[in-house]
């Protein structure tokens, strides 16, 4: 199968929050001193890809990514888990487009690259969260799409996608091409590459795209802003106006403690 | 069109998120001078329709046995077209977010998702919603139409009830050849019947409690106490103590009970993300300065293996002086 899998790169979404600034006027984060990573969802999604080539052998894996120059770090971190081929189109426009232009980027990028049997995405970003990727590429290439998949298995050459539910999961059997978006779970935590990997990935090819190499309106992917705008970024101020319950034992302590819980409760 | 539209799945029950989103999408459809519709998909729908019906101008059902993402978004897609309303709102259900970009594609508009506010300002519909794992929280301006929004739905005051309801029918559906993905198993992992984003008391723990045991020997007893839905961290999920479908936090659910009681969390805004919303935070935790604090009511400063099974006690004690 030829597999291709979209990463994205962010804000160290771990960073402390007293840590954590933004630029209201840019309406964006301040990178600070904070580090940029693969977004976690993302590395899920191409772990469950190579795991899938492990079961299966002979797929092809190749790793995608819109993002600033500095992304060619994820791309090689990617090559370096053993991905096979990897591209980068440069956005040298918003830092953050909004998701249909995400989407028209990574459509025209796909075509591009060849046909693919299995498009993979995060089912969102550590730092803007939209969770829009997967569903508006699906309907950019007119594919079916499946989300918050964690497991992907073939039958009788169609696949298996094991997928979380609010309630639990569902298995859906579908043929290919198609597109998902990947969920966590214990089996799909991304593996770390070898010291000899990493150093290897420096070596292999990668293919580099401007926004005009696509072929799309270029001027309006760098403005990014047709679908949906952020007018406005903030950070809510919350006082902290804990009451540590009182008492001179522990056994006063939580009898506080459950008249509180009890005072909260039984307002229901 | 100025009116909008309501979109739940007969699998859920008319329970506070659909009531919620009624809510919402009668404030939205007064600000618009619009309408409200609910379009309830599901072949089985008619406890929901009847009750729908008293809160919405009208009720359009979608005659599908069950939920699946091709021909249930085809389906969407038409009658989303015959009523061309300005805005579709669903809740924050699985479906509801796999749906909502795909929807807002097909009818030429915008979606976004996880929204906690709406704010119309002219012709304009403007969000509220976090981002940066509830770092901040930014207003996004949605450029095209319809709005197809997904949102913390139970966080909405729900509608009133009309004085003249609305009528039900049932939407003719074309077939459209489509590639089907078929759900072919579904299994349910929720404790009881009650979806953990429609608890009024969430009993959570995380990495602190240091194992699978202690959620079933000490969280347990006392979430059944407190009537209560048990939950836990990203931490908690991730080792395996405790099934994903309990997570609560930006990668798991967000929830918004009445009480939420974090037991040895230690409140990284990830898992905050996932609570913002909840009218009551406590905490039980041997850290004073954990972030989880700076969120609460009310708190205790020890090691929980200590206070549980004492409150358990004071619990019982009070409940039974009760009756």
């Amino acid at each position: 199968m030829n597999i291709l899998v979209c990463l994205k790169q962010i804000l160290d979404p771990e960073i402390p929050a007293r840590e954590f600034r933004i630029d209201p006027t840019k309406r964006e984060a301040e990178r600070g001193a904070a580090n940029l990573v693969t977004n976690i969802f993302c590395e899920n999604a191409l772990e469950t890809a190579l795991q899938f080539r492990e079961r299966t052998g002979e797929s092809t894996i190749t790793v995608l990514c819109f993002g600033a120059a500095t992304a060619e770090d994820v791309l090689r971190k990617a090559l370096a888990m053993k991905a096979d081929n990897a591209a980068l189109v440069i956005n040298d426009g918003n830092p953050h487009p909004d998701p249909l232009t995400v989407a028209i980027v990574l459509s025209a990028a796909i075509k591009k690259l060849g046909s693919f049997d299995l498009i993979m995405v995060g089912r969102e970003a550590g730092d803007w969260g939209a969770g829009q990727t997967a569903g508006l590429l699906a309907e950019e290439l007119k594919l079916p799409c499946v989300s918050f998949v964690d497991r992907i298995e073939t039958s009788n050459g169609k696949l298996h996608l094991k997928r979380q539910t609010d309630t639990g999961w569902e298995i859906l059997e579908t043929e290919t091409p198609l597109v998902v978006s990947v969920t966590n779970d214990e089996h799909n935590v991304p593996r770390i590459p070898k010291v000899r990997d990493v150093m290897m990935s420096f070596r292999q090819p990668l293919t580099q795209w401007t926004l005009e190499e696509l072929g799309i309106n270029a001027e309006e992917a760098r403005v990014g802003n047709s679908y949906y705008e952020v007018v406005e970024l903030g950070i809510p101020q919350k006082e902290s106006s804990c009451e540590f319950v009182a008492g001179d034992t522990l056994d006063e302590k939580v009898e506080t403690l459950a008249k509180r819980i009890a005072a909260v409760t039984a307002s229901l | 069109m100025n009116d909008v539209a309501i979109c739940v799945f007969a699998s859920g029950t008319f329970d506070k998120a659909t009531q919620g989103l009624a809510g919402a999408g009668r404030r939205l459809a007064n600000e618009f001078g619009g309408q409200l519709k609910a379009i309830v998909l599901g072949a089985n729908s008619q406890l929901l329709s009847t009750e729908l019906v008293k809160l919405t101008d009208d009720v359009v059902v979608i005659p599908q046995n069950d939920y699946e993402p091709e021909t249930s978004l085809d389906a969407l897609t038409q009658v989303c077209r015959k009523l061309a309303p300005r805005a579709v709102l669903f809740g924050n259900d699985t479906y509801s977010q796999e749906v909502t970009p795909r929807l807002a594609h097909r009818l030429g508009g915008s979606a976004v998702g996880d929204v906690t506010e709406f704010h119309v300002q002219g012709d304009a519909l403007r969000v509220s919603r976090q981002v940066y794992g509830g770092k901040a929280e930014a207003v996004i301006e949605l450029k095209r139409s319809p709005a197809v929004i997904w949102s913390r739905a139970r966080s909405f005051a729900p509608a009133d009830p009309l004085t003249t309801p609305g009528q039900i029918t049932t939407a003719e559906i074309e077939d459209h050849d489509i590639r089907h993905t078929r759900i072919i198993e579904r299994k349910r992992e929720a404790q009881g019947e009650l979806r953990l984003e429609e608890a009024r008391v969430i009993v959570s723990g995380g990495r602190g409690i240091g194992g699978p045991e202690p959620f079933e020997a000490e969280l347990k007893p006392l979430a059944e106490l407190m009537g209560a839905q048990l939950a836990a961290s990203r931490a908690a999920c991730d080792a395996g103590w405790v099934p994903p479908t309990w997570q609560v936090g930006q990668t798991g659910k967000k929830v918004t009970p009445d009480l939420y009681l974090a037991i040895a969390i230690t409140g990284a805004s990830q898992h905050m993300a996932g609570i913002s919303e909840a009218k009551n935070i406590a905490a039980i935790n041997t850290d004073p300065d954990a972030p989880i604090f700076k969120h609460c009511r009310f708190g205790i400063v020890e090691d929980y293996r200590k206070v549980v099974p004492l409150l358990r006690e004071k619990l019982e004690a009070m409940q039974n002086s009760q009756t």
